[in-house]
């Protein structure tokens, strides 16, 4: 185990030492102490290596993550995961504006709620929040799932494109051309993996599953008024 | 109209200021069609603009460099304030970003010939970044847009630079659209969306708003790539004095000043001729800017949007740039709009130096289009070398007047070396009405 200071220590040694890794590296497991709400922690890892953060963090922790597991004991700021590529992000506690914003790929897990617009613009990666989220999450969602435990606020997957969504509770309201679709057994499958991988007590069965009705996919004078 | 017979003098039809012929087709065809008129380029309404400044040269006062005999220097660097790799250019014109979709692989490839042959970078666009590109490129600046279509590390470390795009001349406050026509099955692979819908770029970035985020945006981009590159901030002009500072204070290492003649892939007729001020009023606000901020020259201001020969870009740099980038003229100088394709044009109901319809992608020449048919009409090295002959000449032109003016370096222009012919220049450019020494807003009159 590598133990980082980050007080003491310095954001730009950490994300070079960080970014000093390799796929042959042994020095696979890093502790951050002290993170204090910084921002940019673990950004640009490109390593099968694990980190955690002990404590808190500010904007874009674990930002265009490849291959990483980065687990924060506390919770973040916005932009969490931000552009994640692959790897596994996993918050202890709550998450800040924009989490997993344009992300390829990967796995964000945020065991307790996510702020507004969760899985903005997301491109690929798969996002499980226990909690609740907040308002415009996955507002031009291209690709990828967003999985939800609790409920969604306002404006769901607004201007929605094929990212799937799945949430258990309450929806207060769908964004421009998200609908409620049909959960079938591929979604149920899916669905049952991505809970299973971030450690979610809840059963697939108990989700309803929204997505895009694509009636924006082109310019239509007459849809012109859903915006 | 009074009635007359036939020998009584009649007044003769006279067409309305207002209600001109342009006018009165576009109220046609909008209530024909009910949508607005989306089409591509910059501004093309008349604008104070580089036209409107004259060069003193040298007189009794001044004495001039001999020239093709005493050196002229062009050189410029980017980006030495926080990078550790600045760019060093041979010339101050760069090329500005265009996508990988609004144009074609062949026409980013000769960008990227082209630029590359005359010391030069090329800029990627809304897309990513494509192999070709950064292959053909020997300064490749890599634009971080609100889509973030294609944006991934890899690439983000291949880049010579990163420009933060917050804006563009076209459509300050605008984002984008790709229709569909021209979202081929590699296009659409490289924005993650389905081939054939249109594809929006968003208006604003999705993970920060506000100068004081972007300053931890900045730290992140340099966190990732090791405080390498440059980072640039792009905005489109509108607020230049306090959208200058507002980079500057966030950390850019370079601020590039977009006006509204500046091009645009696809946007709102209605924007592109109603939004935004002309690329002349932003550069002294943006150069006092940097001034009051004492950072002048150690943030490199560039200047784009209409810049067409090497007048424009003495111009712009005696005024406080320190460099400039070409997107429209570097376009027409691999083929854009060349009345060669005239028949092709008047089949697309338009004529060579007016097609504009670059969404559609039809265009004759083969630049800006997905279909393999038509972008095999673009030689890319001989598009890339006609691009360098370009850039060639207008750094000759621009050498011409500095030295004209007695400078021994493009940097060295300076605005009293330039007077005004009208009154809006004269008060934009604040430089003196040609035969005075007044401006207006001239501090003391």
């Amino acid at each position: 185990m590598q133990t980082y200071d980050l007080e003491a220590d310095g954001l730009r040694g950490l994300n070079a030492a960080l970014h000093a890794q390799t796929a042959e590296t042994n020095r696979t497991r890093w502790e951050i102490i002290n993170p204090k709400g910084s921002h940019a922690i673990a950004v640009g890892l490109d390593a099968p290596i694990d980190v955690t953060v002990k404590g808190s963090t500010g904007y874009y922790c674990a930002g265009m993550n490849q291959q990483a597991t980065v687990r924060v004991e506390g919770s973040v700021g916005p932009g969490v995961a931000e552009n994640m590529m692959s790897g596994e992000v996993i918050v202890e506690g709550d998450a800040s504006q924009y989490a997993g914003a344009t992300g390829h790929g990967g796995l964000l897990v945020i065991k307790g709620n996510a702020s507004s617009r969760c899985g903005i613009s997301m491109k690929g990666i798969d996002i499980v929040v226990h909690g609740n989220i907040g308002h415009m999450s996955a507002f031009m969602a291209q690709a990828g799932t967003l999985v939800v435990c609790g409920d969604a606020g306002d404006a769901l997957g607004d201007s929605l494109y094929e990212a799937r969504l799945f949430v258990r509770g309450s929806v207060k309201s769908l964004g421009a051309d998200c609908v409620e679709k049909e959960m079938r057994p591929e979604h149920l499958a899916l669905l049952e993996t991505l809970l299973e991988r971030a450690g979610a007590d809840a059963k697939a069965e108990e989700f309803t599953r929204y997505g895009s009705a694509r009636q924006l996919y082109n310019f239509d004078v007459d849809t012109s008024a859903a915006y | 109209m009074t009635q007359t017979d036939d020998t009584t003098p009649r007044t003769v039809p006279i067409q309305s200021e207002t209600f001109s012929n342009a006018v009165n087709a576009e109220i046609r065809r909008a209530a024909e069609t009910g949508i607005y008129d989306i089409r591509g380029g910059g501004a093309k309404r008349r604008v104070p603009h580089f036209d409107d400044l004259l060069f003193l040269g040298a007189s009794v006062s001044r004495y001039p460099l001999e020239g093709y005999r005493e050196r002229c220097e062009t050189s410029v660097t980017l980006g030495g304030r926080f990078a550790q790799k600045p760019i060093e250019l041979d010339i101050p014109i760069t090329i500005a970003g265009m996508s990988f979709g609004a144009l074609s692989g062949p026409a980013k490839e000769a960008l990227g010939r082209g630029a590359s042959a005359a010391g030069t970078s090329t800029t990627t666009g809304d897309g990513g970044m494509t192999p070709e590109e950064r292959e053909h490129s020997d300064k490749l600046v890599y634009q971080y847009l609100p889509s973030r279509y294609g944006m991934n590390p890899n690439d983000l470390r291949k880049a010579d630079a990163i420009e933060i795009v917050v804006g563009q001349g076209a459509k300050p406050g605008g984002g984008g659209m790709l229709l569909g026509q021209k979202i081929s099955d590699r296009v659409a692979e490289m924005r993650t969306l389905p081939k054939g819908i249109d594809q929006r770029s968003a208006c604003r970035h999705p993970d920060w708003t506000g100068p004081d985020d972007l300053e931890i945006k900045i730290l992140e981009l340099r966190e990732i790539t090791g405080w390498q590159v440059p980072i640039y901030v792009k905005v489109g002009a509108t607020r230049p004095y306090y959208d200058t500072a507002l980079a500057v204070k966030a950390g850019a290492d370079v601020v590039v000043m977009d006006g509204m003649q500046g091009g645009t892939a696809a946007t709102q007729d209605v924007f592109i001729e109603h939004v935004g001020i002309p690329t002349l009023a932003c550069i002294r606000p943006a150069v006092q800017a940097l001034q009051d901020l004492g950072v002048h020259r150690e943030v490199q201001l560039v200047i784009s949007g209409g810049i067409r020969n090497g007048a424009d870009v003495a111009k712009a740099m005696a005024l406080g740039a320190d460099a400039v980038a070409i997107g429209t003229a570097a376009l027409i100088a691999l083929g854009d709009n060349d009345p060669k394709w005239e028949a092709e044009y008047q089949k697309l109901g338009t004529t060579a130096g007016a097609y504009d319809d670059w969404h559609a992608g039809n265009d004759p020449a083969g630049i800006t289009t997905q279909d393999p048919a038509l972008a095999a009409r673009l030689d890319p090295v001989y598009a890339g070398r006609r691009l360098r002959n370009y850039l060639k000449v207008m750094t000759l032109e621009a050498q011409t007047i500095a030295r004209a003016c007695g400078h021994n370096h493009l940097h060295n222009l300076e605005p009293e070396d330039l007077c005004a012919l009208t009154m809006e220049a004269a008060a934009m450019a604040r430089v003196p009405l040609a035969g005075t020494d007044w401006y207006p807003g001239k501090p003391g009159f």
